[in-house]
């Protein structure tokens, strides 16, 4: 077994109501160091009200070799884009 | 420093308690600045950068702890000194942080042993002094007592990890925790100078502590798989400037600077 700490993602909701976005990774023995890890290293100035911590050995990846068929058929497609309603200016976040 | 909020200069208390107070306040912003120093020595050189944060983190809650203890120090005094004149420009024999706060930190679980033992401590006096009959005591306590309850759990998290994690890091443990014990009875020590004080609902009765610290302490080191340490003997002083070699050191480091160019300015 490796001595090095596996890798865990890190993810910060920065409010109520946003989703959690993705900030970095960190090292860690294991899932609560690694939160606090995250903790101490990502949210030193109120960056957030959430944390999520995942191993990154857990995360399922596109693989970059199949981009053309993955993301390539999606070009050209602008009915696909909701860009023909008007948006209240009301409505934040969308 | 800079105070991180500002503090209602008005007095609350009769002239009779500023004495008392004074030294009350330097024992609470002491044990803050000197430990916080210390912490800071790990900066570039803890185990990983993770745990370098985690260590500047608690520091820094610590100096910011200090800035508004001494500052509040210095409008009880009425000398015209603040919260800086009495970090950088007082001698060793007028310090009044315990024992515990000064000494080296060895290696990492020498550390976390020292910071365990005394962030389960703080917690439980903060505790206390958020309902202190000082509103400016009460004020920064209540600030201070989220941060010391972090620092408490962070502490225990890495002592149980290195009590049960391997033979060298159990062995670690065991000797961080066995090099501090003996200053852990100091920190419970009601004297004359604080009992007044502690009748008037301004200062917690230590005394009253230590039940509940020895209980935490008890479950952590169970969980850690350590032995409970023994000492025969506590050691105390610092509260009346009978400090160790250790902390001349520390001031002469922290105070270098201010001292050297007592008009340097960031």
């Amino acid at each position: 077994m490796s001595r090095e700490w596996p890798l865990w993602e890190v993810f910060i909701r920065t409010k109520g109501g946003l989703s959690h976005r993705h900030a970095g990774s960190v090292h860690a023995p294991d899932p609560e160091l690694a939160m606090r890890h995250a903790r101490d290293t990502y949210t030193r100035r109120m960056e957030g009200v959430s944390l999520w911590v995942v191993r990154s050995s857990d995360i399922v990846a596109s693989d970059p070799a199949q981009d053309g068929p993955m993301f390539e058929p999606a070009e050209g497609k602008i009915y696909r884009h909701p860009t023909f309603y008007e948006i209240p200016d009301v409505v934040k976040h969308i | 420093m800079q105070a991180q909020s500002s503090i209602k200069s008005d007095a609350h208390l009769p002239a009779q308690w500023h004495p008392a107070l004074f030294d009350y306040l330097l024992r609470l912003g002491d044990d803050s600045l000197i430990l916080g120093q210390r912490l800071t020595e790990w900066c570039g050189h803890a185990p990983a950068l993770e745990v370098d944060l985690s260590l500047a983190n608690i520091g820094l809650d610590l100096i910011g702890q200090a800035t508004l203890f001494l500052e509040l120090a210095g409008e009880v005094e009425g000398k015209g000194r603040n919260g800086d004149r009495l970090a950088f420009h007082r001698d060793v024999l007028a310090f009044r942080n315990c024992l515990l706060v000064e000494q080296p930190n060895g290696d990492f679980a020498q550390t976390m042993a020292r910071q365990l033992l005394f962030s389960t401590y703080s917690h439980a006096l903060f505790e206390g002094l958020c309902q202190s009959a000082e509103p400016r005591i009460a004020e920064i306590a209540a600030k201070a007592v989220k941060e010391v309850r972090y620092h408490a759990e962070l502490a225990a998290d890495w002592v149980i990890r290195l009590g049960d994690g391997t033979e060298d890091s159990s062995t670690r443990m065991i000797d961080g925790l066995d090099w501090h014990w003996r200053f852990v009875e100091e920190l419970f020590e009601v004297d004359a100078l604080e009992q007044p004080l502690v009748e008037a609902g301004i200062a917690v009765d230590r005394t009253q502590l230590r039940a509940a610290f020895d209980t935490r302490i008890a479950a952590v080191l169970t969980e850690a798989t350590l032995p409970l340490p023994v000492y025969p003997r506590g050691i105390k002083g610092g509260r009346t400037g009978h400090h160790s070699e250790h902390l001349g050191h520390l001031l002469a480091v922290m105070q270098y600077l201010p001292r050297s160019y007592p008009d340097a300015v960031w």
